[in-house]
């Protein structure tokens, strides 16, 4: 097949997969009708851009910044002031267009910052946007009248009396309309920005800074409009929390937020553009929805984050890749059997860890510790958590799956070297 | 009476206490294949480097067609018409082939930083690279990553990517070191060709390439010129024989 047609097959794939996902997207709230659902994917929907915007430093430009969350917060501040202000004499149109706003609080907010933030890339970057973070976080505390103070600020996203096309905003399911609609705008910018001169420049700068000085590029420059534009993106999303949750507090600019959404692009995979869109997908869920479970969301979820960085540091992405490239070969099938076969003690091992942490959890944060020890209610069950039943039975679980990972993990690396090593052969 | 494309006038440079560039004149002519040989460790790259702002010097003036460019940064000399291949390999490594290229003619091309503009509706930046692409014998390889090229398609590619923007003033730092045989004379062919009607500057260990190729050799030793001339003059200096070529180079 020739370059062109191949082109033109991968640019209609690429085409329906971006309708396919919008598909998606608009049907699921329809299909399940659920008031949690619709929350869910309203929060993924802000997280995908935010975990873009911040894959355009890191992934695109080579930047690992500690600081994003500060023009996430700048938007959402600055979105929320423009609601409260809009709020006397304007209508819906002007209540959807306020992400826009977030937007260029975002960009504004970079051309300032980032100025001072590009000088310089590597760590000194890094540092740089960690000190810069943690300026903005404290300005976020001695300026109330901006920043709200410990309350944040608040507003009502249903303005005024008319409609637009019959909506309000005012109920969850159309709020989530918007955030599809601008979310899709982000992403496919997103994209298209990678398949310009400035994004292609921002993977040389971050492959070799050197070499792209003598090609004539300031490397400076490159780096301080790759995050300006970022900062653009990133306010985007916070204006998109500002109107979604009708509050912003200090939280949205702070370093824990500059960390998620690290760990969200991180997981996901930084070498493809729609890493970050798994990544932000995923830990949402898990944020929300263990969350919602058990107190001890945030262990689980560094233990996940622990295993990633160690099992693919690629990320999410890099693995469905592999795979993708597998299959391709026709190897994937020989495969398939050992991932099954893995996937059974991995669960046992899972099950066990988390019967030893939510006994350990209810045991040291003093659920239960008020009755001695008596019966607790641990994962659904009544147990004694002074006894050692519970705590025996949780090890010897771990143990047997810890035991079977090591045996069936085992030979499905053996497999899996071995497939590898037929696939690069048969590239040679 | 035009200026010359490069001229050195008492270029120094210590890093520290030890001297390595000491007081260099040099006169480079527009259009002239000059050749830079010395024994290792006499400074070559070092020169490269002063000229091309990799690093800044420590005394004395450097003029590109007649300006002065001392204090410049790498990207401002560029942008003067001067590129510079690297001895240790400088490309982009998770970039294929065509995408290094691509890079390497965009500024040369007026797109500097425009973000509003696709990269596939750029005809002459695709053309462009494509031509190098071929002329340096990595078609083939058009979408690997350059990170994964063989040591001597990753060295054809340095090349490429110094002469893709059609700088008029080109520094190749040993093109074809490491090299086999054929190669070597792959690459001669190549400079030969992309640099005809520019200013080529060249450090090279092969005596068969330097006395191929060069309208004037200069000899660098100990961070010196010690003789600059024609290949056949060089070939006769009493000094030149004594202080670096040895008798080899009668066997040239
Ligand atoms: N950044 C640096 N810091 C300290 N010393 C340096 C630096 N760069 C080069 N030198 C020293 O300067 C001297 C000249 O190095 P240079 O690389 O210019 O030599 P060269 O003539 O290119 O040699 P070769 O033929 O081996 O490439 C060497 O002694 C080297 O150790
Ligand atoms: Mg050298």
């Amino acid at each position: 097949m020739s370059r062109a047609a191949t082109e033109i097959l991968r640019r209609r794939g690429r085409l329906l997969l971006w309708v396919g996902c919008l598909a998606v997207a608009c049907v699921l709230p329809l299909l399940f009708k659920s008031g949690f659902l619709v929350s869910l994917l309203c929060q993924m929907g802000i997280m995908v851009v935010f975990a873009l915007s911040y894959n355009m430093l890191l992934g695109q430009t080579g930047l690992l910044s500690f600081g994003h969350a500060v023009y996430y917060g700048l938007g959402a501040f600055v979105a929320m002031h423009a609601l409260n202000l809009v709020g006397k004499g304007g209508g819906p149109l002007a209540t959807a267009l306020l992400p826009l706003a977030g937007g260029v609080a975002g960009l504004l907010g970079g051309v300032v910052l980032g100025y001072v933030t590009t000088k310089k890339a590597g760590t000194t970057f890094a540092m740089i946007s960690l000190g810069i973070g943690e300026l903005v976080a404290a300005c976020a505390l001695m300026f109330p009248g901006f920043f709200g103070g410990e309350g944040g600020v608040s507003g009502n996203r249903v303005v005024g009396k008319e409609k637009l096309l019959g909506l309000t905003w005012g109920p969850q399911i159309e709020m989530y309309g918007l955030i599809v609609a601008w979310a899709f705008v982000a992403v496919v910018a997103m994209y298209a920005l990678t398949q310009t001169p400035l994004g292609r420049m921002a993977n040389a700068v971050r492959d070799n800074p050197e070499r792209a000085e003598f090609v004539g590029y300031d490397t400076q420059r490159v780096r301080y409009l790759m995050l300006i534009l970022s900062g653009f993106f990133a306010g985007v999303a916070g204006g998109l929390t500002a109107l979604n949750y009708e509050i912003v507090t200090a939280e949205t600019l702070n370093a824990h937020t500059s960390g998620v959404v690290l760990l969200m692009t991180f997981v996901g995979g930084i070498g493809f553009f729609y890493g970050p869109i798994i990544g932000a997908i995923l830990i949402t869920v898990m944020q929300i929805v263990i969350g919602g479970l058990t107190h001890a969301w945030l262990l689980y979820f560094g233990l996940f984050f622990l295993f990633m960085v160690l099992a693919a540091p690629g990320g999410i992405a890099s693995v469905i890749a592999m795979q993708r490239a597998l299959w391709q070969a026709g190897l994937l099938g020989r495969m398939l059997p050992h991932y099954l076969a893995t996937v059974i003690p991995v669960l046992v091992l899972l099950a066990g860890l988390v019967g030893l942490v939510e006994l350990a959890y209810a045991l040291l944060a003093g659920e239960g510790a008020t009755a001695g020890d008596e019966a607790t209610r641990v994962l659904g069950m009544q147990v004694h958590l002074r006894s050692a039943m519970p705590w025996a039975a949780a090890l010897a679980v771990s143990a047997a799956g810890a035991a079977g990972l090591y045996w069936i993990g085992g030979r499905m690396k053996r497999a899996w070297h071995e497939t590898l090593s037929t696939l690069n052969g048969g590239r040679a | 009476m035009s200026h010359p494309a490069i001229r050195l006038a008492g270029l120094k440079k210590n890093f520290g206490a030890s001297e390595i560039i000491r007081g260099v004149d040099l006169d480079i002519r527009p259009g002239e294949r000059h050749a830079i040989i010395g024994p290792n460790g006499a400074g070559k790259s070092t020169l490269f480097n002063l000229i091309s702002a990799r690093i800044p010097l420590s005394g004395g003036a450097i003029e590109l067609k007649g300006e002065s460019v001392v204090g410049l940064k790498p990207f401002q000399i560029n942008r003067k018409g001067l590129s510079r291949s690297f001895q240790i390999t400088n490309i982009f490594h998770n970039l294929s082939v065509f995408e290094n290229l691509r890079c390497a003619v965009l500024w040369s091309l007026g797109y500097r930083y425009s973000f509003w503009r696709r990269l596939e509706g750029l005809r002459d930046a695709r053309l462009r690279a494509e031509a190098v692409m071929e002329d340096i014998g990595l078609a083939r390889r058009r979408d690997t990553p350059a990170g994964i090229l063989t040591y001597a398609e990753q060295r054809a590619l340095e090349i490429g990517i110094t002469i893709a923007s059609g700088a008029d003033v080109v520094l190749l730092d040993e093109p074809t070191a490491g090299m086999s045989r054929d190669e070597t004379e792959a690459a001669v062919a190549l400079i030969r060709r992309v640099t005809e009607g520019k200013t080529l500057v060249m450090v090279e260990h092969d005596m068969g390439v330097v006395f191929g190729l060069a309208d004037r050799i200069s000899v660098l030793v100990y961070g010196q010129i010690i003789a600059t001339g024609a290949p056949a003059e060089i070939r006769c200096n009493a000094a030149v024989r004594e202080a670096y070529l040895g008798t080899s180079v009668n066997h040239v």
